[in-house]
């Protein structure tokens, strides 16, 4: 059969989430994806035999919990598990730690600074207040602020509402906090360096900014406003990697009878009339549906599989000018045995965690000079893991799979394009710097995968590596993402959708904007909705 | 300033107190739990036979995990005078004052005890910890701030008998010692501090020695009481003593300031019942513009001491004005062994001169797995349940 009710581009999380429930619906749906596997971003292969690299995104906290429940992911085999610890080491031999428990937390910080483990009961405080009002817009599509209809004013009464239960002091506060940078925000707190420094990195993973460049306090708050069971800010892994998740979501979709492709790359979504007819895939295959939802970044769905004929002018504009810059690579490496971390005692649990080496803003904001200057930097923030010390399903007993998420890293470099080479010499500069920490690092190695921005738009097909699908600045943020105008998730042609991290709230892997354009499609269509409204925190 | 820790105190969650030695041969069933970071003792053997060493001989309870701090300096009262809602002028050297303090919107950021060394000398002892809360207030001060909960053990001995107990110890002249006084003795090359303070509402005082001294104290103070029914004591007895006495406890009564997330959850000085330690006249502390606004346009809650019918705890039970509406929340309950009482503390949420004459409990008891719901009349306490006049006594009496 060549005609769907349904049309779903690219097989990421949220093309999945989004097509599972037009399928739960009752539509007759499709999702191509042009990789020979699915998932995405969040994806699980075999590079080294025996070994599962959790390729691109590595960790989960921002999954919609709903959504998880809602469509049964469980069965389907996703489990996400809590990890302990994680790290900061400086080059003096010490380390900053994260414990799990809140009084050897506090010791720690003590340890650095008694102010500054004070300070973090405030901080927190503060930055739960935050998550709290963000997280109910989650699951919600965002009002447009020059509409009348009873929908959007209503939408507009829940914003206003939330913002006035802040309280007057934190009203001022929190509309500071979305044009600080996360330097300022911190320094608001803390006074050790190191303390400064571990807490920054949440402000910048993703994002081609500095610890000084405004807007990146917001990027913080959206890496702690995920949980785990309700532990809000807590991190975890997805058990035999972040394929697992693309794997369940699979599963939900073909319960719902939806239809999935590999091996199908579009070629351009096929517009008559003002109206999507469906799509044509690059081998010249044409399938018809009269809905087509796009899970591509703004710039690669309007700029790259829609004819700009087809567009308003402005949203081509918008295209052109929508800010999604890369700024990161990925280090995947199979070890022979656990590297030895000698700073931390034996029997210290923070292995188990994220481990960082940037131990000041000095130096975070030195990374971002070499970017600025069209190159990796010398001295990466890197945001390394050791999965297997949690799941044991990644490699055989007794050897490691590390995951190293590294910035900065440009999309384009001052000296032409990226070659295997450059490649190489970017991966040798991470592997070094890891080294330094671990004497034993360089030995284990059996393989490792390196990542740049290139190969991420190359192979999973994100403009420019950006992991968001686009800068989460306060600009591209709520209704103004991914442009003023279409953040409700509807395309500029009629059938045409959004439902990637482009869209609202963002990327993360949430999954909330596959769910929240489901929830518009099925609107538009007048099928009752679906998709599950948020748990509501109180 | 850092704090002395090294890289292995990961090891232990709870770190144990100078006493713990001691503490840990007492424990029947080692039930602890961590108090800031510190193992602390729910109850060593029995807790009716707890409470009652307060109520009727000497109870040694560890205070050791209390966050205190050593403020030093020429402005040291200027100081403590701008950031407590208390008028500090009238505390003069030897004494201890309880206050609370604020932030800028008047709501309580902790309550706890001041004592004044001397001239430019004193102590905060605080629930929670208040090293930047410090920082931040002292800003324009000459003073010096350190953190000494870890250096200093402090032991609570309460109850009739602790005179007595304390005199045996060879503390002389602390007969003359009267509520809220300071007294220092040369201790084995130290120092020992006793203050006639606790959260008891009964006779009683607190040791305070540097950690190394603390097991000579303890010793020595549990042979002196060999014969005054001394007993050492969890928090879960001291719980039931302090209700009585009608003191609210931070983190059962109210959530500090500085943890409210959500809007309303806080709770200023007026809202606790403590408005007696707000002095307005002062020209200027944290808080006071806000403080006068509510005093002129009314707080939200209102915190009441309950004498409730019947003997079954109104464990965070609902408090409802004639059994219709909600009117507030049980924040602390406990049967009183000494008054016969069913007693409580409740926020509710009314208007300071709203009638309290019709308020009754919800109370949820469960009996052999199953639960059974009762609604019980209460009526507005406004003293505290227990007060003996042995508190005040000076001399005190030896039993």
């Amino acid at each position: 059969m060549n005609k769907y009710d349904a049309i779903v581009i690219g097989a990421g999380h949220n093309g999945l989430t989004n097509a599972a429930y037009l399928a739960k619906s009752g539509l007759n749906v499709l999702i191509v994806e042009r990789n020979p596997y699915i998932g995405g971003a969040t994806v699980s292969r075999e590079l080294y035999e025996g070994w599962t690299y959790t390729n691109c995104s590595y960790v989960s906290s921002l999954l919609r919990p709903e959504i998880y429940r809602d469509l049964n992911l469980a069965r389907y085999g996703l489990q996400v598990v809590p990890f302990g610890g994680g790290a900061t080491l400086t080059q003096s031999g010490d380390y900053l730690g994260s414990y799990t428990n809140h009084e050897v937390k506090r010791r720690e910080f003590a340890r650095h600074s008694l102010h500054d483990a004070d300070a973090y009961e405030r901080f927190s405080t503060d930055v739960m207040r935050y998550c709290r009002f963000i997280r109910p817009f989650l699951l919600r599509t965002p009002a447009d602020p020059t509409s009348f209809k009873p929908k959007d004013l209503s939408e507009l009464f829940f914003l206003g509402k939330n913002l006035y239960e802040l309280g007057e002091e934190e009203l001022y506060e929190f509309i500071r906090f979305f044009t600080m940078s996360v330097a300022e925000f911190l320094d608001q707190y803390f006074e050790s360096e190191l303390v400064k420094a571990a807490l920054s990195g949440s402000g910048l993973i993703g994002t081609a900014l500095g610890p000084y460049s405004p807007g990146t306090a917001y990027v913080l708050l959206h890496h702690y406003m995920g949980d785990i069971d309700g532990n809000v800010g807590a991190w975890g892994f997805a058990r035999g990697g972040m394929g697992s998740l693309a794997k369940a979501l699979a599963g939900a979709l073909q319960e719902h009878g939806g239809e999935l492709r590999t091996d199908a790359p579009v070629a351009q979504i096929r517009v008559r009339n003002g109206r999507t007819k469906g799509v044509v895939l690059e081998s010249g295959e044409e399938i018809d549906a009269p809905i087509v939802v796009s899970n591509l970044d703004a710039k690669r769905t309007f700029l790259k599989i829609m004819d700009q004929k087809d567009l308003p002018d402005e949203v081509v504009e918008r295209a052109q000018n929508f800010k999604i810059k890369g700024s990161s690579g990925k280090l995947n490496i199979a070890l022979d045995g656990l590297p030895e971390f000698p700073q931390f005692p034996v029997g210290c649990p923070l292995i188990k965690g994220d481990l960082h080496i940037t131990e000041n803003f000095e130096q975070l904001e030195r990374a971002y000079d070499d970017w600025k200057n069209g190159t990796w930097s010398k001295w990466p923030y890197v945001d390394m893991m050791i999965p297997t010390l949690t799941d044991p399903t990644m490699a055989p007993p007794g050897k490691h799979m590390m995951s190293v998420f590294v910035q900065y890293c440009p999309a384009k470099l001052a000296d032409g394009d990226w070659t295997p080479d450059k490649r190489e010499a970017f991966g040798q500069t991470v592997i070094d710097a890891i080294a330094t920490f671990s004497p034993n690092f360089k030995d284990l190695i059996l393989h490792t995968e390196v990542r740049t921005p290139h190969e991420i738009e190359a192979e999973v097909g994100l403009t420019a590596g950006n992991i968001f699908q686009g800068d989460l600045s306060f600009d591209q943020l709520m209704f103004n993402r991914p442009f003023p105008g279409y953040a409700q998730y509807r395309g500029p042609v009629k059938g045409m959708y959004m439902c990637g991290s482009t869209t609202h709230p963002g990327g993360g892997v949430m999954a909330a904007p596959g769910a929240n354009a489901a929830r518009e499609i099925l609107a538009d269509l007048g099928r009752e909705n679906i998709t599950p409204e948020d748990f509501g925190d109180d | 300033m850092r704090a002395q820790y090294d890289k292995e105190h990961f090891r232990k969650h709870s770190l144990p107190t100078p006493f713990y030695p001691r503490m840990a041969e007492l424990s029947q069933d080692s039930s602890w739990h961590c108090w800031k970071g510190y193992l602390s003792a729910d109850y060593f053997e029995n807790v009716e036979l707890e409470y009652f060493a307060i109520r009727n001989a000497c109870s040694v309870m560890d205070l050791s995990p209390m966050s205190k701090y050593r403020i030093r300096g020429q402005d040291a009262e200027a100081f403590f005078d701008r950031m407590v809602t208390r008028d500090m002028s009238k505390l003069k050297p030897g004494r201890v004052g309880y206050s609370v303090w604020c932030n800028d919107q008047g709501k309580v950021v902790d309550d706890g005890t001041i004592f004044r060394f001397g001239e430019h000398d004193y102590r905060l002892c605080a629930y929670e910890r208040q090293y930047e809360w410090l920082m931040i207030s002292s800003a324009g001060f000459d003073v010096d701030i350190t953190d000494e909960t870890e250096g200093v053990a402090a032991l609570s001995v309460q109850g009739p008998t602790s005179f007595a107990v304390l005199s045996k110890m060879g503390l002389s002249g602390i007969e003359t010692l009267k509520p809220f006084g300071i007294v220092h003795f040369p201790y084995h090359g130290g120092k020992l501090m006793v203050s006639r303070t606790g959260f008891t509402g009964d006779l009683g005082y607190e040791l305070w020695v540097g950690g190394s001294k603390a097991l000579t104290l303890w010793d020595e103070l549990f042979e002196a009481g060999k014969h005054y029914g001394i007993r050492a004591i969890g928090t879960h007895a001291l719980d039931i003593a302090r209700i009585e006495a009608g003191f609210i406890q931070a983190g059962d009564d109210f959530t500090p300031a500085n943890h409210t997330i959500r809007k309303d959850h806080d709770r200023s000085p007026f809202e606790l019942g403590l408005g007696w330690l707000v002095h307005l006249d002062k020209p200027n502390f944290t808080g006071r513009r806000a403080l006068i606004r509510e005093k002129e346009k009314g707080s939200r809650y209102r915190l009441v001491k309950l004498d409730i019918d019947g003997n079954k705890p109104a464990h965070a039970s609902y408090i409802f004005h004639g059994r219709k509406k909600v009117a507030g929340v049980v924040t602390s309950a406990v049967w009183s062994p000494t008054c016969k009482q069913n007693i409580a503390f409740a926020s509710l949420e009314v208007a300071i001169d709203d009638p309290l004459n019709d308020l009754w409990a919800e109370i949820y008891y469960q009996r052999e797995l199953q639960w059974n719901r009762v609604w019980q009349r209460c009526r507005v306490h406004d003293e505290p349940f227990w007060s003996p006049p042995r508190r005040r006594a000076t001399p005190p009496g030896l039993f």
